[in-house]
């Protein structure tokens, strides 16, 4: 048989077979084993990671009345790599974007990441969500993420409140937590307790077909994480007490800040001009932002923790109280006031002369305060003006002045008490003296405070010589915070708080106070009126006011920017605020109705 | 031991058992590539592996008919076989019912029929026929042009039914050619022509002639230079050169659009994983992510949720890949490799030329598809869609292979009594 010559042909189409099946088992062994691009690739098909977003924390007042809460929305997500096939056309006129908005769109989500899932949409209606869904299946590449929009039902305590916004690229690289197109607390509270209020995210694997179908959970759930809910905010304010304040407050720039004397808590912190707090929520923000960002009244500052003033005659008992303490003044020591004539401060009341630290209070005595102090840094148990001004300043400081108070608000500024290094650099070591300094005696000058600091000192010496630091929050959750055991005691003996608050008392209640026309004769409140010279060449109108004074319930302090006397503006409102807090209404709407319809804000 | 006895006596046992282990193997892979909660009876015939079942049992009649036949019929009725599957491929190009873009199926009621699936057998009985006659003889023009003839008439019918890939299967058929005394040149020029092919589309056709020019430069520093080689030499530049030309022409203008980008794709020319090279890249994705021990049963995802297209029929393979992993896979790879070397072992202790040719046709056939199926789910070559034998779900592929490999078994079993 011929061809039985050509039978060791065999070997060679047998070896060509068993080569290429070795080929073919590297290639395998390369693929499956060697190469985890493909598994990744695998997972990247199949797997689609759902972050499982907490409810952020809610926020109530001391009443237990919700200031913010959540409310559901939809984020539609997009995976730009796996989008195939899609109806462009479709999905603008289900989300009413036009055809550039959607390249925008997507190129941005490209850019972010081909194979991440990033929002492609945010915040959709619960309306266009139904329509979406239901269609969802035919844009592949997209998905719906459910997530939470805050919502202020009372619209107030938008200073106080803050507002949250979502993670800049700096921030995500500093905490690994936050991914792209999360939210954070940018302001105020929001901020403060974001760890808190934003709990832990959690996470769903689930799987999906070609079509993009969600086709079940991975492994049955094993790898699944559940989302912790935020914790609940219980803070101190009183809901009802920051609305007044913020109907008083209307058209006028300042800021009212209330307090518990007998916790620190907060029962009122506003700043005006304010704004709606739900305007700063969703999508509308960026272009709301913008908008209060250029308003020329600046409804965005903080002025509370932010607004440095001048307070003004309101610091006058801070400065008694170190006279006292440092034995240069007692109760019984009169100073004497020429009026208008005095020198070299004018005294702008009209009263008898000489007079002691109550009436000096009541009346707020320019020349007598300015003799106090020219007594504290001429006091001769001390070598130096410079000691002596020390000496002055860190009583002022254990008062709270000059210092940021540990509150749980974000972005406190802490006003300026100048040290003496501060003046003998501008005078000269040894060339300046109380005269040199004298307005700082009167809280004119170099000195300024914020309003909290304002209401802590007003807290202060209600309590009669200690604080706890101003706080919002009393508990995350069952947890209470640690601001109201932090007790600041301030360096002035007790006995000559009681001295000042007498005459804070008399300035409602004695004949010549400068708030008698605010008292209210069921409460004994004390007070100090402030009339604090600006640059502008506009008082501001302060005040700060305790009561009852028996068993201190409220501090305040009311600032009202460039409106004239303490008395005239500051005042009043101070006194309604006591008023709606302690009897929870208010009688004198006479006041009431004046303070609420004055303008001022162009004055 | 007791001794078989009648006509199941002398079958070889191994091929048998290679045969069955495939098919099984094959149809709980099918099962594993559709499966869905809602029919998960793998007897359920409303579903593919259902369905493949029938076609298993029919295929086990069809090889105990084949058996049960007269082992001397398939070579008298080699012609008329042939014969009836020329006609039929004819008639199909008129009759035929057209299923994604290749007319070559006849729909009956709810089943279809492949003729050219069935001319693979027939055309090997042929061309076994042919060459085992007395009277052929490699010297003889003819004995070296009709084999040639008898390949090519289904081939071309087949390829006119815009079915590639299964015309491209005949060419596996110069293996047996080569066994039979063709000269090993013919098949080395054949794959210089390949690689030369390759060369052209891949680099620029310029740059491969001058590498082709330097070759044979340095080639004639080798050989003695008389004048009668070194025209040689220049006739093959000549040719070769002109090749490259043609084969950059032919790509350009004859080929189609979408076959174009396939042969990119697989050459690495061209990236493109949403059109062409999405279903190459989705099968590697599938088995790449088997790992070594592979994901386990019905634990494939990116088959299941149809990610790789085909995956029960040409992408077969990513299952087991998938599914099986490395382990697996190359379980699959020798069963096969030991499938055809046991062919052709099995080939080789033929007494008769017409069993030894046509077994050397179906191990040729065999490992073709093997080769090329398996090939194109790796990415090792481009997507021709023909199916992996034994695995991929389909009646008539079923049928037809296991017609080609018993008649194979049926004619061994009588080596000893046929001449």
């Amino acid at each position: 048989m011929a061809s039985r010559i050509y039978a060791d042909r065999k070997i060679v189409i047998i070896s060509t077979f068993l080569v290429i099946g070795f080929i073919y088992i590297v290639r395998l062994f390369y693929i499956q084993v060697i190469d985890k691009s493909y598994t990744l690739s695998a997972n990247n098909n199949v797997l689609r990671y759902v972050t499982q977003f907490p409810a952020r924390g809610l926020i109530y007042d001391r009443n237990g009345k919700l200031l913010l809460y959540n409310e559901a929305v939809y984020d539609l997500m997009v995976i730009p790599r796996q989008v195939k096939d899609l109806d462009t056309a479709e999905i603008c006129r289900l989300l009413q974007i036009t055809p550039e908005g959607f390249n925008e769109r997507m190129k941005k989500a490209h850019d972010y990441s081909p194979i991440l899932a990033s929002a492609f949409e945010k915040q959709i209606s619960k309306e266009t969500y139904g329509y979406i869904e239901e269609k969802l299946y035919r844009f592949r590449g997209f998905f719906v993420q459910p997530r939470t929009l805050r919502k202020y039902p009372m619209s107030i305590g938008a200073h106080l409140l803050g507002y949250i916004g979502e993670v800049t690229p700096a921030q995500i690289e500093k905490n690994s937590y936050y991914k792209q197109g999360d939210y954070i607390g940018i302001s105020g509270i929001e901020r403060a307790y974001e760890k808190q209020l934003r709990g832990i995210k959690g996470l769903k694997i689930r799987m999906v077909d070609v079509m993009n179908r969600d086709v079940g959970s991975f492994e049955n759930g094993r790898y699944d994480t559940a989302a912790v809910m935020g914790g609940d905010l219980y803070t101190g304010i009183d809901a009802e007490l920051q609305q007044y304040g913020e109907k008083l407050m209307m058209n006028k720039r300042g800021s009212v800040v209330a307090i518990d004397p007998k916790t620190g808590e907060i029962l009122c912190f506003l700043s005006s001009p304010g704004y709606d707090p739900n305007l700063l929520v969703g999508r509308v923000r960026s272009k709301n932002f913008g908008e209060l960002n250029k308003d020329p009244v600046k409804p965005l500052l903080n002025r509370a923790i932010m607004g440095q003033y001048p307070p003004g005659s309101t610091l006058k008992m801070a400065n008694d109280l170190v006279g006292l303490q440092m034995g240069v003044i007692t109760k019984e020591t009169r100073f004497s006031c020429q009026g208008k004539g005095s020198s070299p401060i004018k005294c702008t009341h009209d009263h008898v002369s000489p007079l002691d630290v109550y009436m000096a209070i009541q009346q707020s005595c320019n020349p007598f305060h300015w003799q106090v102090f020219r007594a504290i840094l001429n006091d001769p148990n001390y070598a130096t003006v410079k000691e002596r001004y020390d000496v002055w300043r860190n009583h002022l400081m254990s008062m709270g002045f000059g210092r940021t108070l540990n509150t749980d608000l974000a972005f406190e500024l802490k006003g300026n008490l100048p040290s003496s290094a501060v003046f003998d650099k501008i005078y000269g070591k040894g060339h300046w003296n109380a005269m040199t300094v004298r307005s700082l005696s009167i809280g004119q000058g170099e000195v300024l405070t914020t309003p909290l600091q304002l209401v802590n000192y007003a807290a202060m010496v209600a309590n009669r010589g200690f604080f706890y630091p101003p706080h919002v929050v009393r508990s995350v959750g069952t947890e209470k915070t640690k601001f109201a055991t932090q007790k600041n005691v301030s360096t002035i003996n007790p006995e000559y708080l009681d001295i000042i608050i007498q005459g804070m008392t008399e300035v409602f209640s004695g004949a010549h106070g400068t708030a008698r026309a605010f008292k209210i004769d069921s409460l004994t409140m004390a007070g100090k009126t402030g009339t604090a010279q600006t640059s502008s060449g506009k008082d501001n109108s302060n005040f700060i006011a305790f009561a009852p004074v028996e068993n201190p319930q409220i501090a305040i302090c009311v600032i009202v920017e460039e409106a004239g006397y303490g008395a005239t503006w500051a005042a009043p409102i101070a006194s309604l605020m006591i008023e709606k807090y302690i009897f929870r209404t208010v009688k004198r709407k006479e006041i009431e109705d004046r303070m609420i319809n004055a303008n001022l804000l162009n004055n | 031991m007791k001794e078989q006895k009648g006509i199941f006596r002398h079958i070889d046992r191994p091929l048998v058992v290679l045969y069955l282990v495939l098919v099984l193997m094959g149809w709980v892979s099918i099962y594993a590539a559709v499966y869905n909660n809602e029919h998960a009876s793998i007897f359920d015939l409303s579903q593919s592996y259902g369905k493949q079942l029938l076609w298993i049992v029919t295929s086990l009649v069809i090889a105990l008919m084949i058996i049960l036949t007269d082992a001397k019929f398939f070579n008298a009725f080699a012609y008329p076989i042939y014969g009836g599957t020329i006609l039929l491929l004819i008639v199909v190009l008129f009759a035929g019912t057209e299923i994604a873009g290749s007319k070559s199926w006849f729909q009956i009621g709810g089943f279809r029929l492949q003729p050219a699936e069935f001319a693979k057998f027939a055309t090997t009985l042929a061309l076994a026929h042919y060459m085992s006659a007395l009277d052929f003889d490699n010297r003889k023009r003819s004995s070296q042009f009709i084999p040639l003839i008898i390949l090519a008439i289904p081939a071309l019918l087949i390829l006119l039914q815009n079915d590639t890939g299964s015309a491209i299967v005949y060419s596996s058929l110069a293996l047996v050619l080569y066994r039979q005394g063709m000269p090993g040149s013919i098949l080395l020029i054949g794959i210089a022509v390949a690689i030369l092919a390759i060369m052209a589309l891949l680099f620029n056709q310029y740059i491969v002639i001058a590498v082709i020019a330097v070759l044979l430069l340095g080639f004639i520093f080798f050989i003695r230079r008389t004048w009668q080689n070194i025209l040689k030499v220049i006739g093959i530049f000549v040719v070769a050169s002109l090749f490259v030309l043609s084969v950059e022409y032919a790509f350009q203008n004859i080929l189609e659009p979408h076959q174009k980008t396939r042969i990119n794709v697989v050459l690495g020319k061209q990236i493109d994983l949403k059109g062409a090279g999405y279903n190459v890249n989705q099968s590697k994705i599938a088995i790449g992510s088997g790992g070594f021990w592979g994901k386990g049963f019905l634990k494939g995802t990116q088959t299941k949720f149809n990610f790789v297209p085909e995956q029960s029929t040409d992408f077969i393979f990513c299952t087991v890949g998938e599914e099986w992993g490395f382990v697996g896979s190359t379980i699959v790879v020798l069963l096969f490799l030991a499938l055809i070397t046991r062919i052709i072992m099995v080939a080789e202790r033929q007494r008769s030329e017409f069993s030894r040719i046509y077994g050397y046709g179906v191990a040729s056939i065999l490992f073709f598809h093997f080769a090329v199926n398996v090939g194109f789910t790796i990415g090792l070559m481009p997507v021709i869609g023909i199916p992996l034998p034994f695995f991929s779900y389909g009646g008539s592929s079923l049928w037809a292979f296991t017609i080609l490999l018993f008649i194979f078994i049926k004619q061994d079993s009588n080596r000893l009594i046929l001449v």
